[in-house]
């Protein structure tokens, strides 16, 4: 390994009012190497990140490009330096090609004012090539796939000459094959003397494909290890500061009577499109049914059907017993449903809101919260304060607003208001996504105490790792439609990944049901 | 357990209540300040004495030649050649050597012979003495005196605008004196009308602000204030003296609530457009705005018109649905400042401490949340739209029965309007409506004596409004003047969503 680190932090501290986000972090990154920077959310990656990328002031520490003493003001700063960043969130215009994005703000141009797309896309083609990064310079960013979104933001980068890349928690979209894909987009990457640093809490991933891994921990660095000296087990205690259970303890499952069952449902999206296609199941009190699949299968829909979010086409919801397709979200709640909302910002929480009103977003008009029509300010404190101890939501107080908290305990403020109902059913829709350790940890044993009291779980996720961990039976979604339901014990990894994809593994286990 | 309690009362209102709220006004106050800065600038460079100073060729020279050094102060020496010249505003200042030691601004013209009082001039200057020679200054003669000017045109300005809208001090305490001398209150009640008239001006700024500021808070954009104004107003005014032989304590109620039901019912129709069929209330209350306007032009000249009158206005409402006033003539503060009072606090009341203002505020804030907590967003876009329509027509139904005691065309001159940037600027909160609707009542009443006493044009005032409005809608302006940090939490005032949406 050459000796001069192509990029080197030191000491860097960055004082938020009030927060110290980044304290005294070291980072060293070596030409030819995946740097995984690992950490709960909160821990200051991003941060650090921001920081590198010169959309924050450090308020000590220095930056070193190549051991050369470098101030980075901004993006383009940090670009000329060679620093390229692919954001959780692309940075991607949908309605324009492929070459159209990766010249977006650098247009080459011939005389003087036309756009030399075809230079562009045959630069496009050769990186391509070079990388295997299979892109058709020609096609629409709608169009594409995330995964191959996400090459094109790669691209880009390459395209502005990078190699430092920064990778923002890159696999969180991505499908495990695709996953797959980018580890070896990576290694091919690294192969041609460019530096990754790659941001994640997935400690499998970090495993699998880093060279070193730099752990941040509120803010401080506290080791930087080898994949051949870590565990998954060790790396989680560094990241939480404490013993951690990875898998979750669970006793057998007694079903009980069905709560839930689903007959043909077929639901429509916003535009039109058919998305639920027929889908049958029955779910029973005390256990979990995961709903496997990649995002954009109907999960979404079907979720939003079952809760009264969403009109339902034809088909019928029958929960305990009473006909529900199309009933209002109240009635829903009534029942006894408890909904955990797939996207907790959008629909889940209004952020600006302190805590003690989403604690009471469902239940403020009846009482003890509200008499007639008068809010009942005491009870909604008690009950927020009693919530935000007993599930552990970090906050300063109840009365800070929900836009404030991190997302692990913006999780937790929905989770302490679905889970204190007495609930018949709980619908979880990616109840972890975007979570550290200690949150996802913490949710799950949740949902197997709600389990073992005798509710009916539905539990939706794209996390195949969390389907197996807390379902009793999977159900895959794939394109619509339910294309079989396992016991969980029963099925591979493997056979879950190949029916997610559409496929239909060989040495199906007896107990499965499988769609005709 | 009771101590706990307690604590949490403190913790709540020390660390929450009065902290956010001087957060929140920090910015508005700055713009209001920023505001009657620039629109000192504004006085400044359209005062006549400046504007001359600043032109190429100002002011009328005396060549020193001209006067003879060793004669008596003679103005008229000094001016014999120029007296025709010589105008309202310019700078006659007296010199020796090289310094000024005494100055004066021509104020008045009589058939062109300027006296100048060398008494009087001798006790402000001790040390002027005969011989001195006079002189007509030029702007780069002293560029002080063109500052000098500006700052006394700014200063009339706002002093006429105070003493317009708050009052004269001076008056005040002499009537008071007289007051309690003699116990005829007239001249005090003369010295209080200025800050009374502000407050009558505010009163329909503190309704149609509520509406506004309501609208906002349910995510709605409102600009049809000033149709559910009229309408409003035309209600309550035909139920005013259509209904004769009520007493006042039934009669005026009625012609309050008639309003309320007006504006409510104009406010009501796009409420229901927008829930059933997703048009855009911006549009639909604009156009109601319209309807509004010429409903109002066709009931006053046809079935509301006076009898015998040859102008479109309505029979005058009888007594018994006046608001009546607090004081004798000539003081017009009447009760709606009262009712003014209780719909601040009910809007505050229902906002904050009722599951309708919960369900208000969500949908508003985030239309998901409010769908997923099983809140009918259709239902509260109508209920909220009915309430600020409500408002609004208490603000008509507040002008015809307090001030006018009839109807006619152009009875609000844009309070509807006026309202939209009001909330704005009070951050859609009723107590911050009504800081800003005093506000504004105090600068729209204060401008008409800017106007007679300084001459000062009273777009001025509107000016400065627009500013203030320009940089609450754009903090970022006043963060950078006065190098203010963005607080962590946003403080975005959300004013509605998308077109889409």
């Amino acid at each position: 390994m050459p000796d001069i680190p192509v990029l080197e932090l030191r000491g860097i501290t960055k004082q938020f009012p009030g927060v110290l986000a980044n304290d005294n972090v070291n980072l060293t990154l070596m030409p030819g190497e995946i740097h995984a920077l690992l950490g709960e959310n909160g821990a200051g990656k991003t941060t650090l990140m921001n920081i590198l990328y010169g959309l924050y002031k450090p308020t000590k520490g220095e930056i070193f490009i190549r051991g050369k003493h470098a101030e980075i003001h901004g993006p383009t700063d940090a670009i000329s330096q060679g620093i390229g960043m692919v954001h959780q969130h692309f940075m991607l215009v949908p309605v324009l090609t492929v070459t159209e994005n990766v010249m977006l703000g650098q247009e080459t141009v011939k005389s003087g004012v036309f756009l030399d797309k075809r230079t562009v896309a045959r630069q496009i083609r050769e990186i391509s090539a070079q990388h295997g990064l299979d892109v058709d310079p020609d096609a629409y960013i709608k169009d594409l796939p995330v995964g191959v979104q996400q090459r094109v933001e790669i691209i880009k980068v390459l395209y502005r000459n990078a190699d430092i890349l920064i990778l923002d928690e890159p696999t969180a979209v991505l499908t495990p094959q695709e996953v797959e894909d980018l580890f070896e987009i990576l290694q091919s990457l690294v192969d041609k003397g460019i530096s990754i640093i790659f941001i994640t809490h997935k400690l499998k991933e970090v495993l699998a494909v880093a060279d070193r891994i730099t752990v941040l921990r509120r803010g401080k660095t506290v080791a930087t290890v080898t994949p051949a000296e870590s565990t998954e087990q060790s790396l989680a205690e560094l990241m939480v500061g404490r013993a951690v259970e990875l898998t979750v303890q669970k006793g057998e499952a007694v079903p009980q009577e069905p709560v839930l069952s689903v007959r043909d449902l077929v639901v429509k999206d916003d535009r039109e499109n058919v998305t639920v296609d027929g889908v049958s199941f029955t779910l029973r009190a005390g256990e979990v049914l995961g709903i496997a699949g990649v995002q954009g299968n109907g999960q979404t829909e079907l979720v939003e059907a079952l809760t009264g979010m969403r009109q339902v086409y034809t088909g019928s919801i029958r929960l305990l017993g009473k006909e529900v397709a199309n009933a209002t979200p109240r009635t829903v709640t009534e029942m006894g449903v408890g909904h955990v909302p797939e996207d907790r910002q959008r629909d889940g929480l209004v952020l600006s809101y302190p805590i003690k009103d989403n604690m009471v977003l469902n239940t403020y008009y009846r009482p003890p919260f509200a008499h007639w029509v008068v809010m009942d300010e005491e009870k909604i404190i008690e009950a927020a304060e009693k919530r935000v101890k007993e599930y552990d939501v970090r906050t300063p107080s109840i009365y800070a607003t929900a836009g404030t908290l991190s997302g692990g305990n913006q999780q937790k403020v929905i989770v302490a208001r679905e889970f204190s109902r007495p609930n018949k059913l709980l619908v979880a829709s990616q109840p972890t996504r975007g979570l550290d350790v200690g949150s996802i940890e913490y949710i799950h044993r949740r949902i197997i105490e709600q389990r073992d009291s005798g509710t009916a779980i539905l539990l939706v996720s794209t996390e195949l790792d969390e389907i197996r961990a807390l379902s009793d039976r999977i159900a895959v979604m794939f394109e619509g439609k339910i294309v079989a339901v396992v016991n969980a014990a029963d099925i591979s990894k493997e056979q879950l990944g190949l029916l997610m994809a559409g496929a239909m593994p060989k040495d199906m286990p007896p107990s499965a049901v499988v769609a005709q | 357990m009771a101590d706990e309690k307690k604590k949490a009362t403190k913790e709540r209102n020390g660390n929450g209540f009065w902290r956010r709220a001087g957060r929140t006004m920090l910015i508005p106050l700055l713009a209001v300040v920023v505001g009657l800065l620039l629109g000192g600038v504004m006085v400044a460079i359209s005062d006549p004495v400046v504007l001359r100073g600043l032109s190429p060729n100002p002011w009328l020279v005396v060549p020193s030649g001209e006067v003879d050094p060793s004669s008596q102060i003679d103005l008229q020496t000094a001016l014999k050649f120029h007296k025709n010249e010589l105008q309202i505003g310019d700078y006659l200042a007296f010199k020796r050597g090289n310094s000024y030691i005494y100055r004066e601004v021509v104020k008045e013209i009589t058939d062109r012979e300027t006296q100048i009082d060398f008494e009087r001039a001798k006790n402000r200057a001790p040390n002027l003495e005969a011989g001195n020679v006079a002189i007509v200054l030029t702007f780069s003669d002293r560029p002080f005196f063109v500052f000098e000017a500006a700052g006394r045109a700014v200063w009339q300005a706002y002093r006429a605008l105070f003493i317009g809208s708050i009052g004269d001090p001076q008056r005040i305490a002499e009537g008071w004196r007289a007051a309690v001398q003699d116990g005829n209150w007239l001249a005090f009640r003369e010295a209080m009308r200025p800050i009374t008239e502000s407050l009558v001006t505010s009163i329909p700024y503190i309704f149609a602000g509520l509406a506004v500021a309501l609208g906002f808070q349910a995510g709605l954009f409102n600009i049809g204030a000033e149709g559910q104004i009229a309408i409003g107003a035309a209600l309550s005014t035909y139920l005013g003296y259509s209904l004769t032989g009520l007493p006042a304590v039934l009669h005026l109620p009625i012609a309050l609530i008639g309003g309320m039901v007006g504006g409510a019912f104009w406010g009501i129709i796009p409420g229901y457009l927008k829930a059933k069929t997703g048009a855009h209330e911006v549009i639909n209350t604009i156009m109601m705005n319209y309807v509004a306007f010429r409903l109002m032009s066709w009931l006053l000249r046809g079935p509301m018109q006076r009898p015998g009158a040859g102008k479109p206005v309505s029979p005058f409402v009888l007594e018994s649905a006046y608001l009546p006033t607090f004081f004798g003539p000539p003081l017009r503060l009447h009760a709606g400042l009262i009712v003014a009072i209780l719909a601040v606090i009910f809007v505050w009341w229902l906002l904050y401490k009722t599951t309708i203002g919960f369900e208000l505020r969500t949908v508003g804030a985030n239309p998901n949340a409010a769908k997923y907590s099983g809140m009918s967003v259709a239902r509260n876009i109508v209920i909220a739209m009915g309430i600020s329509g409500a408002l609004a027509g208490l603000a008509g139904a507040n002008e015809v029965l307090g001030l006018n005691h009839f109807l006619a065309e152009g009875f609000s001159p844009g309070y509807g309007f006026d309202s939209i940037a009001l909330a704005l600027l009070g951050k859609s909160h009723p107590l911050g409506v009504v800081l800003a609707a005093l506000l504004f009542g105090t600068l729209r009443s204060g401008a008409t004596s800017m106007q007679s006493l300084a001459q000062v044009p009273i777009d001025i005032i509107t000016t400065i409004q627009a500013l203030v409005i320009v940089f609450i809608a754009a903090p970022e302006i006043i963060r950078w003047l006065f190098r203010l940090k963005a607080t962590g939490e946003e403080e975005k005032t959300v004013i509605t969503r998308g077109w889409g949406s």
